[in-house]
């Protein structure tokens, strides 16, 4: 690119700042909860006092710059007036800036409290950090109505949502940001956090706490919907499997089940039952695929399992060797997997 | 000032003057001009220039990895490095930054500095100085060529456990960051003793505690808490290798221990390893503002104090790294208010230097375009660092490029550019040539530029939600145009210290002869030769006000009386430098060098078997034998 050339293309960029942040799937500035409506509040207010406060110091440096001084005169020759007159702004300065930093302390104290409120909540998910995908539980006080999903939640709208975060390997964090701050999973123990979806969407969020080679690739989906639709995909998803429904389904579930992917991957009513890698009862139905790295298609899945180290190098589902047949059949039958 | 002069039984300086003078201190100060003369060399202008040029070249080696790392997010899905090499690349960029460059460079600049301006005539423990440089220049070495055979450390410069505990990072890697670590702050604590002894022991007479130049307050304050943040990191990355090594579980909550102990040690050390590196930035610029602004600093009382509220506050703010831990939240909220406190002492040192400059005349000449940078870019950062002092605020913006843009603010804005303003402040001080100002302004115009682009578009990469340390994203997260501009602002940041290094290297052959005192500065630093000579000064000069060289026009007074035999320097009292001793100050010694090689074979051969301790104790006994092997001392023999 030549100099020109990428001048043309950064100016447009440098303009357009303010409004490239249209695309806001992953970012604090588009709140859909009342907790991350505040902590965009309390953001702006601190954006708005400190960003006065910077532009009064350059102020300040800028008419300070002016020459007041005769050149030549004796550097320790000062004005006692003068002096002392500084010296009591200076003070009054200091005092300001110790007035400001308590009022911030007292805000950010305020929205702490709000933010980390005891509610009950209406769903209770424990969340399991692994190297490099997520895993969900959805708590139930009938335990056969519990169920495990992976790096897709669903959630109802204008209900409080509990969700309890553990790891299982090394420290990941939990960020959507459009719905909570993050909080980290530590392992040996466990930390809450608590949003309530106030509007339906999907939000993206993404582990924020380097945590290995795929770091970059943990990412996860949250689903607010209204609380039918909720019920119904909760229903859904605690159910077994859906019977494979074509023949090349039934011979997808037949060599899913024989090939080693049934020794990582659960599919309830199978006889898959690992538990090393995602839960697979339900995977046709989720959004994406490796924890948010690719669209759900059957092209897809056919190209994960053909070559997961290609798409997220280091990552440890191994590579299977299965012939081109058992490939396609398996890619349709995790795809009918609703 | 007489009792130091009284019956000489000795050749001493009062009997001789002028060149015949300097022409026999040079000559037992001097370095031998031999192989083995340079190796044991303790003069601390030499070894604080091996330690300035060396911190330089580890800074630009830590530009360069940012630079790569750019270049890989420019676009989205960039396929220029992996998530191997990106994750070697950040762990070795903030790895270097942090500990071979943010912390030795100001002991560097201290290492040189304070002795001349303190006016004596080396540091105190001159032979500890020769072998911290060595120790850190290995431990730098070390994980330089580890990285070089793609065995470097891959985990983060923070290395949180587990995921550097033995079962997430088998291999070595993690090893050679821990390692690397010890190697550092071994020298870091070294030269932190060297400067708290010299600026309380051998003070010019009569420069009393309100006569410290406020560059030896503030590298002085420095020096304490490099002594107590220290320790508290060598014990993470001891445990840590312990833990790799010979199966503690100190970190490992399945056998009872815990991996957010590893985060507090870290961070004890980590938030006042920030003011390590920001200090010998208020040190410059509290140096340069009274040169050029024509008067004496306003506040010197009020600064003095600052620096000490800020030694001992940050020391109560490490948690705010850990708000999304899930501490007790009245706990996190008592360090959300330390945080915010802490503006206040720093907020007094922006207004004192203000109100200096105010009352002032500047004098346009690069140090000061460099302290100008200082102000906008430090404030600025400064400033966001509040935000993230509050916990609900932090648990959104912690680990994005929020953050990134935070520090790099602060780090670059409180230290990169008050060290430039300070070597073009000092280099004729260190080589006896001006840089060239014509070159100066384009370096800052450049770095000021390049820094702005390249850092202040990543806050909002951070608000659209981009966490730091990922290799790659994907085109529908919307970052890569700003990532684009980052990347084009960091390139020019990068071409600004080209243009450094070009006028450095210009300017030491060709460049005006500056004189002792180019700038017309007042401190002691200034009343020698540029370069100084090995003794620094001829005459021990005595100190009647904070400005000695703007209050004594008509040439210092001195004291005389020291030795002309042998290496001899003035003690004095810690308040009111009042001469007590003359104290005769070691000679070179190979010694030093050796003990930091037997040192350094132990430290590296113990990240792979613990009987390296064993074996390293006979070899480092018998250096360290030889380095203290009694000789007889000129004093003895009075």
């Amino acid at each position: 690119m030549t100099t020109g050339a990428l001048a043309l293309r950064l100016l447009p960029i440098a303009l357009a700042l303010p409004l490239a942040s249209c695309n806001l799937v992953q970012s604090p500035l588009n709140p859909v909860s009342p907790q991350a409506r505040d902590l965009l509040w309390l953001f702006w207010l601190f954006t708005a006092v400190l960003a006065a406060i910077w532009l009064a110091v350059m102020l300040a440096l800028l008419m300070s710059l002016r020459a007041r001084r005769t050149f030549g005169a004796d550097p320790l020759a000062v004005d006692p007036r003068r002096e002392s007159r500084a010296g009591i702004l200076v003070a009054g300065l200091a005092v300001a800036t110790g007035l400001a930093v308590l009022v911030l302390t007292g805000l950010s104290f305020a929205g702490q409290r709000r933010l980390f409120a005891d509610e009950a909540a209406a769903v209770t998910i424990r969340a399991l950090g692994h190297q490099w995908w997520w895993e969900f539980q959805y708590e139930n006080a009938d335990p056969s109505q519990g169920f495990n999903t992976a790096n897709e939640i669903h959630v109802p709208v204008g209900q409080t949502v509990l969700v309890k975060l553990e790891s299982t390997d090394v420290i990941h964090s939990f960020w959507v940001p459009s719905l909570m701050g993050k909080v980290d999973l530590i392992p040996g123990r466990q930390n809450t956090l608590r949003f309530t979806a106030e509007r339906a969407g999907v939000y993206r969020g993404q582990c924020a706490e380097f945590c290995g080679l795929q770091h970059a690739k943990m990412g996860m989906l949250v689903v607010a919907e209204d609380p039918e639709t909720f019920a119904r995909w909760r229903e859904v998803q605690s159910q077994p499997r859906l019977e494979p429904a074509t023949d090349e389904a039934r011979a997808g579930e037949r060599a899913f089940v024989a090939a080693p992917c049934s020794m990582c991957h659960q599919v309830r009513g199978t006889r898959a039952a690992g538990h090393n890698g995602p839960e697979l009862t339900h995977v046709g139905s989720r959004r994406t695929l490796a924890a948010g790295t690719l669209p759900m298609s059957r092209g897809n899945l056919a190209a994960w399992i053909v070559d997961p180290h290609g798409i997220k190098p280091g990552v440890n589902m191994p590579l299977v060797k299965l012939d081109p047949d058992e490939l396609n059949t398996i890619a349709a039958y995790l795809e009918g997997l609703k | 000032m007489s009792e130091a002069a009284t019956a000489p039984r000795e050749l001493r300086d009062s009997e001789l003057d002028g060149p015949a003078l300097s022409a026999r201190l040079a000559r037992i100060w001097g370095t031998q001009r031999s192989i083995v003369g340079w190796l044991s060399s303790v003069d601390h202008k030499v070894i604080g220039r091996r330690y300035i040029v060396t911190a330089f070249l580890f800074l630009f080696m830590g530009g360069l990895t940012a630079i790569v790392m750019r270049l890989q997010l420019a676009q989205p899905e960039s396929k220029l490095v992996g998530p191997d090499t990106y994750n070697q690349l950040f762990t070795m960029h903030g790895s270097t930054m942090m500990f071979l460059f943010g912390v030795p460079i100001g002991e560097a600049m201290a290492v040189y500095l304070v002795p001349l301006m303190v006016g004596t005539r080396n540091i105190a423990f001159p032979r500890l100085n020769a072998f911290s440089y060595w120790v850190y220049l290995s431990g730098g070495v070390f994980l330089w060529i580890s990285f070089l055979l793609n065995i470097g450390p891959d985990v983060g410069w923070f290395a949180y456990v587990p995921l550097s505990g033995p079962e997430y990072s088998p291999g070595k890697r993690a090893d050679v960051w821990a390692q690397m670590i010890t190697f550092t702050e071994l020298s870091g604590l070294a030269v932190a003793i060297e400067i708290i002894v010299t600026v309380l022991k051998q003070r010019a007479p009569g420069m009393s505690l309100s006569r410290i130049p406020l560059f030896v307050w503030a590298l002085f304050v420095n020096s304490f808490i490099i002594i107590f943040a220290l320790p508290a990191v060598m014990v993470a990355s001891t445990f840590l290798i312990l833990d790799r090594l010979i199966g503690t579980q100190l970190f490992n909550p399945a056998e009872g221990g815990d991996a957010l102990l590893f985060q507090h040690l870290f961070w004890f050390f980590g938030h006042p390893e920030v003011y390590i590196i920001f200090l010998p930035g208020t040190a410059f610029v509290s140096a340069i503002i009274p040169t050029f602004a024509r008067r004496e600093i306003f506040g010197y009382l009020a600064l003095v104090l600052s620096l000490i509220a800020t030694g001992f506050l940050s020391f109560g703010l490490w948690v705010h790294h850990m708000f999304t831990t899930g501490l007790p939240q009245l706990g996190a909220a008592f360090f959300t208010a330390n945080s915010m406190l802490i503006a206040i002492p720093n907020g007094l040192q922006i207004f004192c230097w203000i109100a200096t400059l105010w009352d002032g005349r500047p004098v346009w000449r690069t140090p000061l375009l460099f302290v100008c940078g200082f102000f906008f870019i430090f404030v600025a950062g400064g400033l966001s660092g509040i935000m993230l002092a509050s916990v609900p605020i932090d648990t959104q913006v912690h680990d994005t490029y929020f953050v990134v843009a935070h520090f790099h603010y602060v780090l670059i804005g409180g230290n990169v550019f008050p060290l430039l303003a300070a070597i073009y402040y000092w280099f004729p001080k260190f080589t006896g040539r001006m840089l060239s100002e014509r070159l100066g302004a384009w370096n800052f115009w450049l770095a000021f530029i390049g820094f702005n682009v390249a850092f202040f578009p990543m806050h909002i990469s951070g608000l659209m939600g981009m966490p730091r340390r990922v290799y790659t994203y994907g085109p529908e997260m919307g970052w890569g145009d700003l990532q684009l501009v980052s990347t084009a602002g960091a390139l020019v940041l990068f071409a600004s210290f080209l243009v450094f290094v070009w006028n450095v290297l210009a300017s030491l052959r060709s460049g005006a002869v500056a004189g002792p005192n180019p700038w017309g500065a007042g401190t002691l630093e200034w009343a020698t030769a540029s370069p100084p000579p090995p003794q620094n000064f001829d005459h021990i000069p005595v100190v009647t006000h904070r400005e000695p060289l703007w209050a004594e026009r008509g040439g210092l007074p001195v004291v005389t009386g020291l030795s002309i035999r042998h290496r001899e320097l003035v003690v004095s009292s810690v308040a009111e430098a009042e001469p007590q001793l003359r104290e005769s100050s070691p000679a070179p010694s190979i010694w030093p060098l050796i003990a930091a090689v037997t040192v350094g074979a132990t430290f590296i051969g113990s990240i792979f078997t613990p009987y390296a301790v064993l074996w390293g104790a006979p070899p480092i006994a018998a250096a360290l034998t030889g380095w203290f092997w009694p000789k007889n001392t000129p004093e003895d023999e009075e």
